[in-house]
């Protein structure tokens, strides 16, 4: 077993506690502050398949972003002190069965793709500037389009919220 | 230098670096607080400041840390006790994660980060989460105030920080923040090589704009909306006492620093002096005494700026919220952006 194996292992030790206390806590703000810890989690996987552009990203956009607009939210509407009672409803019973699907779905997806195959000794290391070179080389067309789609979502959403 | 540390083993370099780190982090903040917040400050309102502890008043904050750290650590009832405890460290931790992309000398780093600049930019956003759970937790409507004016503030003014940063990039061609230095160290101006190329100059919008964005993020006057003691007693700090409201405390002045020595690493040249002036050519040549000299002509960059942002903070009058937010998206982000499109013009062109 190598070092990145022991550091995979604690670290989706983690994200699975977390993500466990993420739906059963009885405080929204203590879940989002566990959804926080998976997101981080996320990141440090990322770092560990030596994608650093990616890790950053994930801390910039989720933790950083969605994250603090989350609670910022919650806390300008309903966040009380203490637990709730209301948190958890009824569809907790047609939740664990659609999320073990899930699960043996995706399991089931990357044993069939990948298998035993293991990643070449050196593999190659993808730098930011190649990652860069790509988005704005062939896939350009797609970025564009997504950032329609985007510029669209927020131009909607404007809208949406705008009452004059 | 770099000979020397090969000798070291892996876990005593690790242990040489949260060493370097706290040093990197910690004393800038005092010096700070004592050169500006309390000899400077008391100068610019005519009076001498502490003078009693030590010579000239410079152990003073030796004593106040000691009378902090003796309060009792108190938690309000009706708190979120483990919550509240935690929200200062999330802070803190922010800043010691920010040090760790910047460079001191040429082999006086303690990452050698491809992407320098966006992780800084993204770790910085961390505490704000630690600001909004302390505003919330600690039960009080001025805390919870305090604590949503801030994340209001600090996403606002984050992206016009970004929109800075990303002129400097597009002009050093690279995110990794020992590139920069030495892309503005081995360039000239005009055909003149003496004073290298400091971005100060050509990205002279760039700077401006990060040093208000920096101002705004570590929430000194004019933009202290979410400690407005005024109206909402100390905002998000007014349930922290004794050594959590020192970490607070600690952190703010930290984060200075730290945002100072990128502001000088993205556009003063950080550790590095023009490299004609001694005949190098590239990141290699440099003399290896530079791991000395480069971080103290670091230190006095860092306090050059923090000299600036101190000199602001005791001048101007705290802004309204409402002008606050509208100067961020209506003022300095467009201006941002159209520093960007330029800076890619003229990338292009010559």
């Amino acid at each position: 077993m190598i070092a990145q194996n022991i550091g995979f292992l604690i670290i989706a030790i983690v994200m699975i506690v977390a993500a466990l206390r993420v739906v059963t806590t009885n405080n929204v703000v203590h879940a989002a502050l566990w959804l926080v810890v998976v997101l981080a989690g996320a990141a440090a996987q990322y770092i560990l398949l030596a994608a650093e552009f990616v890790a950053v990203t994930q801390v910039l956009v989720y933790i950083g972003a969605v994250m603090v607009l989350f609670l910022f939210g919650t806390m300008l509407t309903r966040a009380r002190i203490g637990a709730e009672s209301d948190l958890n409803n009824s569809y907790k019973k047609l939740g664990i069965p659609v999320g073990l699907v899930m699960l043996v779905a995706m399991g089931l997806a990357l044993t069939d793709s990948f298998g035993d195959e293991k990643l070449p000794e050196s593999a190659k290391v993808v730098s930011t500037q190649e990652v860069s070179d790509q988005i704005f080389g062939p896939y350009l067309l797609p970025f564009w389009a997504l950032s329609f789609v985007l510029l669209a979502a927020v131009v909607g959403a404007i809208v949406l919220a705008r009452k004059d | 230098m770099i000979a020397l540390l090969a000798e070291v083993p892996y876990w005593g370099q690790s242990l040489l670096r949260v060493l370097g780190g706290l040093v990197a982090v910690l004393l800038p903040a005092g010096t700070i607080v004592y050169v500006f917040l309390f000899k400077m400050m008391s100068f610019m309102q005519s009076r001498l400041g502490p003078m009693e502890a030590g010579p000239y008043g410079s152990m003073q904050l030796f004593a106040e840390v000691g009378k902090w750290l003796q309060k009792e650590d108190i938690v309000p009832d009706r708190a979120d006790a483990r919550i509240f405890k935690m929200a200062p460290i999330i802070v803190l931790v922010s800043t010691f994660l920010l040090v760790v992309v910047v460079p001191f000398g040429p082999e006086a780093w303690f990452t050698d980060f491809e992407t320098g600049v966006f992780y800084a930019l993204a770790v910085s956003s961390i505490s704000v989460l630690g600001i909004l759970i302390a505003g919330w937790s600690s039960a009080n409507k001025y805390s919870l105030l305090g604590g949503l004016r801030a994340a209001g503030q600090l996403i606002a003014y984050e992206l016009p920080m970004v929109l800075a940063v990303m002129g400097v990039v597009i002009q050093a061609g690279t995110m990794n923040l020992q590139k920069i230095v030495v892309a503005q160290n081995t360039g000239s101006m005009f055909g003149i090589d003496a004073i290298g190329h400091p971005y100060v100059i050509s990205q002279f919008f760039g700077f401006i704009i990060f040093m208000i964005a920096i101002q705004a993020e570590l929430t000194q006057a004019p933009f202290d909306m979410p400690i407005a003691e005024s109206e909402l007693v100390s905002g998000y700090m007014t349930e922290y006492s004794g050594f959590r409201f020192l970490i607070f405390f600690i952190g703010e002045f930290a984060t200075a620093g730290v945002f100072a020595m990128i502001a000088s690493v993205l556009f003063l040249g950080g550790w590095g002096v023009p490299f004609t002036w001694f005949g190098w050519t590239s990141v290699d040549d440099v003399a290896n005494w530079m791991n000395i000299v480069g971080p103290l002509i670091m230190f006095t960059k860092m306090m050059l700026l923090v000299f600036v942002i101190m000199w602001i903070r005791f001048s101007y009058p705290r802004l309204r919220e409402d002008q606050l937010q509208r100067f961020a998206w209506k003022g300095l982000i467009p201006v941002a952006l159209v520093n960007i499109m330029v800076t890619a013009i003229l990338k292009v062109v010559f």
